[in-house]
């Protein structure tokens, strides 16, 4: 209750005298990779106890600027001042951000999973040879319990939910004495109640006057946790405001710097088409490792989606059917022939691809060029012993690079060097390239910009109009597989609980399918 | 189209820069070295009289490339395992002894005294079908059983040598023919050594493979990302084994000619401790021993690095002792001048350099 007291004092100082209280300061930041200037003369302010979301979309800047603040890359020009830190904050490593209380948790969380919860706390802070791991696991428990997080000091940090786990990699932060906490894009794979948790810890750290930089695709999530937004396009700051003062459109105009006509477009050609009869795909209790028997069918043309709770079984299903993983039972008709599909190659030569759900893991080849990478699929279907000529792969390249909008210093820039639009850009151009008469496309919005996002879901609706592919989508965000798919299958608990078709596609009654009858 | 090429040639010599600078800095260093003592007999190439009476080419630069022939082979085919599996292959010295012995029996069966061209294909093709199942023994713990390269060999590493005993017992048979000869030293009329036309064989047969079937980006792709690799319809475990059947094809024909040059076999001796030095020429070759891209004009490159750098502390009557000794320090300087730590700075120096000469040009 004191504590709250205080608080309030502060608050009331807060807007006495705000110039006090700002705890991070950047000014006229610029920074230049090759060919591109990633940052110019960007402004930012963090003031304490706000959450203050970063938003941009994809090449827009944000992570270089994170990355400037936290030491991993050195800044061309500008200052950086830091609330205690008499004139510039000299920051040139990790190491040193984290020693001015500059600490990230970034998107994927860098502890170690096979160590306890205590362990990844205070892994690397001890600070002679001699580590005490009791008081240290008392120590941790206190914090814990403190924050609220659901988690025990002795507990091996792999048995606890990805959630709980970027919960203590901020709970260390928060040990480590930080005033600027940057969170990079720490929901994006959390389901919707382990968000709430998290947005639960982090309203209590912005009480207690920690500033948070907030990275996130979700423009929900801006507006239920966020005091204040500042937009950056290009590398250059668009502005910062208050919350309240920018309405969500507004926002997506400013990051796109555009107006939304482009959502008009996906409208107009959102009139779903009528799937013919023809059915393109058909599997019969099909079973794997990782998903229990299902049917499923697609038509020609269709769009579907399969929804649910992350761990509902969503993505495992599509992963069966592409033979992802061990398949282990059920029949399998491709336009009526039954044919045996238990490996991707099989899949592939049956005329299905599959974009996967983890780009990072299970897409991008990342050491290998955007053309190889391009070309990859297609030639794997066209044999070993039918290598593509060179010139043939770079036309497909450059056919491919225009058609999205492949943004890239040339075709024989390692994909690992592209942001991940363009990296799912060019996995999407992978599949596309072999002509699928069905394509599996696992969450391909995840953790890219509002424009690319439009970009995807446009073009989903242009092939299966235009080129009569079956598509199924795959989303987090139920709105994105409201607008594209005119089936959704609905998944609890690794089974489908119900098929939504019609009027039923609207949000509450997917809701519903997903929370179960009655409840 | 102009400008797409140059772009790719940049790539190709960028990844190449550290071996040829080594090479540039050892050839600099002879050269000043020979000026300072006021004899360039280290560069030299005349002709001799061998003791077939055929006239051959003679030299320190000769017998470096010579010298370096088994060792190129090898190191080609660790290159791809490596580059497959992100690990290496430490029983090559090993399985080539047992090659060896295999290519001895079997021109041993024939008669030792009626050694033939057919008896020597006949011997060889014996001796690369056996290595193969040795390499594809590796091979199999490596991508079946997943354990780490290095661990899965060094059962072949210990025992290889025993096996190569068991085969041929404690003799060391002696070869004393003239197709032997042709092998190992040089084919009368022909004054270059025999071994440097059987490294640009083995690499133009790899340059072909690369050629006409998928294998450089399919073992690139594994490497790389193995996952994904299966989801693009790529088999790993088929491609790992492919580089292992390769490999060992590589320490077959490297033992035949290691075999032929010393006309004799000693299961000892016959390749000793090669695996270091091949692994060091796929490193030197800018190769990242962890897997994924690869180059294999970089690992001849440092197969040949190697052994000039032998040649010149021989030649500058550095004991044989401790020999090894300076070599791992100019070694030490080579990797680390390499490593990605290294190579970001100077391939950012590089640049600036370049962007300079530019604008130099642009303001002409």
């Amino acid at each position: 209750m004191e504590n709250r007291v205080v608080r309030a004092k502060d608050l009331m100082n807060v807007s006495q005298d705000p110039q006090n209280n700002v705890v991070l300061s950047m000014r006229g930041i610029s920074k230049t990779f090759p060919g591109t200037k990633a940052l110019n003369n960007v402004n930012f302010t963090l003031r304490k106890g706000e959450i203050h979301a970063l938003m941009g979309e994809n090449g827009a800047g944000k992570s270089t600027l994170i990355k400037v603040l936290t030491g991993v890359y050195p800044k061309d020009s500008g200052q950086i001042f830091v609330d205690g830190i008499e004139g510039e904050a000299s920051i040139h490593s990790p190491q040193e951000a984290q020693n001015l209380g500059i600490s990230t948790v970034y998107q994927e969380i860098n502890l170690c999973p096979n160590l306890t919860v205590a362990e990844n706390m205070f892994i690397g802070r001890s600070k002679g040879a001699r580590v005490q791991w009791k008081s240290n696991e008392k120590r941790a428990n206190e914090i814990l319990s403190n924050l609220g997080i659901p988690a025990q000091a002795d507990q091996e940090l792999s048995h606890c939910s990805l959630a709980v786990q970027q919960m203590v990699a901020i709970a260390r932060a928060v040990d480590m004495q930080c005033k600027v906490l940057i969170l990079d894009e720490p929901t994006s794979s959390l389901d919707d109640k382990e968000v709430q948790m998290l947005f639960g810890l982090m309203r209590d750290l912005r009480d207690r006057g920690v500033g948070i930089i907030f990275v996130t695709h979700f423009l929900e999530q801006v507006y239920e946790v966020s005091d204040r937004i500042t937009v950056l396009r290009n590398g250059e700051l668009v502005g910062e405001y208050l919350i309240s003062d920018l309405p969500q459109v507004e926002l997506v105009a400013r990051m796109m710097g555009k107006d939304l006509n482009d959502l008009a477009d996906l409208e107009e050609i959102g009139q779903k088409k009528t799937a013919s009869e023809a059915v393109v795909y058909e599997a019969e209790n099909l079973s794997s490792s990782d998903s229990r028997p299902f049917n499923f069918m697609i038509r020609e043309g269709e769009i579907n989606g399969f929804t649910g709770l992350l761990g509902s079984g969503r993505s495992e299903s599509v992963r069966a059917i592409f033979g992802a993983d061990r398949v282990t039972g059920g029949t399998v008709k491709v336009k009526g022939k039954a044919v045996s599909i238990t490996k991707p190659h099989e899949a592939m030569k049956a005329g299905i691809g599959y974009l996967p759900e983890d780009r990072k893991r299970d897409g991008i080849i990342s050491d290998l060029s955007v053309r190889e990478n391009i070309i990859l699929a297609l030639q794997v279907m066209k044999g070993f012993f039918h290598p593509m000529s060179r010139k043939e792969t770079e036309q497909f390249a450059d056919e491919y690079i225009k058609a999205l909008k492949i943004k890239t210093a040339s075709q024989e820039t390692p994909v690992g060097s592209l942001s991940g639009g363009n990296q799912q850009k060019v996995i999407l151009a992978r599949w596309l390239l072999t002509h699928p008469d069905y394509l599996i496309l696992d969450e391909p919005t995840r953790g890219i910009d509002v424009g690319t996002k439009l970009e995807i879901q446009k073009l989903v609706l242009k092939l299966a109009a235009e080129e009569n592919m079956s598509i199924t989508f795959i989303s987090s965000e139920i709105e994105e597989m409201l607008r594209t798919c005119s089936r959704l299958i609905v998944m609890r608990d690794r089974n489908i609980v119900g098929e939504l078709t019609g009027d039923e596609l609207n949000q509450s009654s997917v809701m519903k399918t997903i929370a179960g009858g009655g409840q | 189209m102009r400008q797409k090429t140059s772009i790719r040639r940049k790539q190709d010599l960028s990844q190449l820069i550290i071996p040829l600078a080594a090479l540039g800095i050892l050839v600099l260093f002879n050269l000043i070295r020979g000026i300072v003592i006021g004899d360039l007999g280290f560069f030299s190439i005349t002709t001799r009289v061998n003791n077939d009476g055929n006239t051959v080419l003679a030299g320190n630069l000769i017998s470096i490339i010579d010298d370096a022939s088994a060792l190129a082979i090898i190191a080609m085919g660790m290159t791809l395992v490596t580059a497959a599996c992100g690990g290496q292959d430490i029983s090559v010295g090993a399985v080539g002894a047992i090659s060896g012995a295999v290519f001895v029996k079997v021109l041993d069966a024939f008669g030792l005294d009626k050694i033939s061209v057919g008896s020597i294909l006949i011997g060889l093709f014996a001796a690369i079908a056996v290595t193969i199942v040795f390499t594809l023994f590796n091979g199999t713990l490596v991508s079946v059983f997943k354990i780490q390269p290095m661990i899965a060999t060094l059962i072949l590493f210990s025992c290889g040598r025993s096996i190569a005993y068991m085969i041929t017992g404690s003799a060391t048979p002696q070869l004393n023919d003239k197709l032997i000869n042709a092998i190992g030293k040089t084919i009368p009329g022909i004054p270059i050594p025999t071994p440097i036309f059987l490294v640009v064989l083995m690499a133009l047969i790899l340059a072909l493979i690369f050629k006409v079937t998928n294998l450089r980006l399919y073992t690139q792709t594994v490497g790389i990302n193995q996952g994904a690799a299966r989801l693009n319809g790529i088999n790993p475990m088929v491609i790992k084994l492919l580089s292992f059947v390769i490999l060992g094809v590589c320490v077959s024909l490297a033992s035949m000619i290691q075999v032929c040059r010393l006309n004799q076999l000693s299961h000892k001796t016959l390749l000793d401790a090669i695996e270091m030095d091949a692994i060091l020429a796929v490193a030197i070759g800018g190769n990242s021993l962890g897997g994924g891209k690869f180059r294999l004009s970089g690992t001849i490159l440092g197969a040949y690095i190697i052994l000039m750098l032998t040649n010149t502390l021989n030649d500058m009557s550095v004991k044989p002792e401790s020999i090894k000794a300076y070599k791992a320090i100019v070694i030490i300087i080579i990797v680390i001048a390499g490593s990605p730590a290294v190579k970001q700075k100077i391939t950012a120096f590089w640049k600036r350099i370049h962007s300079g000469s530019r604008k130099v040009m642009a303001g002409r």
